[in-house]
């Protein structure tokens, strides 16, 4: 299988890029690190008139601190960020997610833009993100804005990114010290998507819950802000009851479809469970 | 008809230029321009691995990679690993431990052992499991590739001046 004809471009600048993919219109598209899109393209779910690879950008790569936020370049890559010191100390929920991404050799192409920019509600980095509170800067012609990951995911493949623009940086404020955190992903094997996944992010009180972020991949169009577990949880002990409250009120907001991963009432369940499991583990991590 | 591109890497240590169209993939440039079918096309899907070359210090699938995208690179396949006539200890140590039944996935488990080994010279069997995630054997003989695997780290690090 060989993709369809198309023409390359690697562009050296992030301004160089944006001039490109205004010149060269809808029908090119973005290359990040491939494994998504090259796939489409050999099916034919793709047929770009031009590729513009991102991979010859250093401004593009890099995990730096900038205050109480961590900078990560859109191209840096699943492998990059398993590696990173600076996010094991200060965001390890990254790192966590990144390490249950696809295999060894995809994690050296994929990068964190890519598996965003995609759209895909199968990714795990939306649901992540989202978990996270993070931002991302999008350039294009106009210049520079900064998004919410929570919203930017509009439905299957669409986002809020508009033509001409590219998304450059992923900005992730630091949790504050002593929170909790954990990803919890179903998978059937190496490589696959998730059957369902739940980001969490903790912050107790005592024995109660301060503050908690919860996300969910692959059981809807776009990945989930599960806003009402949220809202029941604080101030509540994590035990028995409001743990079984919580991951219902996750499932009520799941519309999966069914495919080879399962049903749709199956999906929404593992959905629960793995929200579940997300807080119990986030909550052995708090101090 | 898409532009044609020159394309200049070095390849298990020697200079090699291409002309290629910007859609053509890594695993056919080396298998059919260059003649290295060390390299297996198993899948073709970004699945199973056994076309997986180290490319700049990196193990990456060649069905995956756009050969347009390897200009200045340096890339390994299975034909590097050899020296002088003398197999690489991954590959010593895949023999000796019977690392392999048919023999298809071989060329995919040695090259990513071998970027496996040069990050974690002394991987546990369950870190070994996790960095060959990506590669299948489809004999499933993934017992003896793990001590194989196990095997070639401690030749390696018996004789760290004569590893390449």
């Amino acid at each position: 299988m060989i993709p369809a004809g198309f023409n390359y471009h690697a562009p050296r600048s992030v301004a160089d890029a944006i001039k490109l993919l205004g010149d060269l219109g809808p029908d090119a598209k973005l290359l990040a690190g491939g494994h998504s899109l090259l796939p489409m393209m050999k099916l034919r779910f793709a047929e770009p008139s031009a590729l513009i690879d991102l991979g010859k950008i250093p401004d593009l790569r890099g995990i730096t601190q900038v205050g109480n936020e961590v900078h990560i370049g859109a191209m840096t890559t699943e492998n990059d960020l398993l590696r990173s010191k600076l996010l094991s100390d200060k965001v390890p929920l990254l790192v966590e997610g990144a390490a249950w991404i696809a295999d060894p050799q995809v994690r050296y192409k994929g990068t964190i833009g890519g598996d965003i920019s995609h759209g895909d509600p199968g990714n795990d980095h939306p649901a992540i993100a989202i978990a996270l509170d993070a931002s991302f800067v999008l350039k294009g012609p106009k210049g520079e804005r900064v998004v919410k990951a929570d919203g930017y995911f509009l439905g299957l493949y669409s986002t809020q990114i508009e033509p001409g623009e590219i998304l450059t940086q992923i900005r992730v404020p630091i949790p504050p010290a002593g929170s909790g955190w954990s990803y919890q992903k179903l998978k059937r094997k190496t490589g696959d998507f998730a059957t369902a996944a739940s980001a969490v992010l903790l912050q107790m009180k005592g024995k109660n819950v301060a503050k908690v972020s919860i996300a969910l991949t692959n059981v809807h169009a776009t990945p989930l802000k599960a806003s009402a577990a949220e809202s029941y949880l604080v101030g509540k002990a994590l035990d028995d009851s409001t743990l079984n409250q919580a991951a219902r009120l996750t499932m009520d907001i799941c519309e999966p479809t069914h495919c080879q991963r399962g049903d749709a009432d199956y999906k929404t369940a593992m959905c629960g469970e793995m929200t579940r499991r997300a807080l119990v583990a986030a909550a052995q991590r708090t101090k | 008809m898409a532009n044609m591109h020159d394309v200049s890497f070095k390849l298990n240590g020697k200079n090699t230029s291409v002309k290629v169209e910007a859609r053509e993939l890594l695993i056919y440039t080396l298998r059919e321009k260059l003649a290295h079918t060390g390299p297996h096309i198993g899948c073709e899907t970004s699945h199973c691995g056994a076309c997986t070359v180290d490319l700049d210090g990196m193990s990456v699938k060649s069905c995956t990679v756009l050969t347009v995208q390897c200009d200045g690179s340096e890339l390994l396949t299975v034909e590097g690993l050899e020296q002088g006539g003398v197999l690489h200890a991954i590959q010593q140590a895949f023999h000796e431990e019977h690392g392999l039944q048919c023999g298809y996935c071989t060329p995919g488990m040695l090259t990513r052992a071998y970027r496996l080994l040069k990050e974690n010279p002394n991987p546990s069997e369950q870190e070994i499991r996790y960095g060959i995630a990506g590669n299948l054997c489809r004999c499933t003989g993934y017992q003896n590739i793990v001590k194989a695997v196990q095997s070639a780290a401690k030749k390696l690090a018996a004789a760290p001046a004569t590893a390449a």
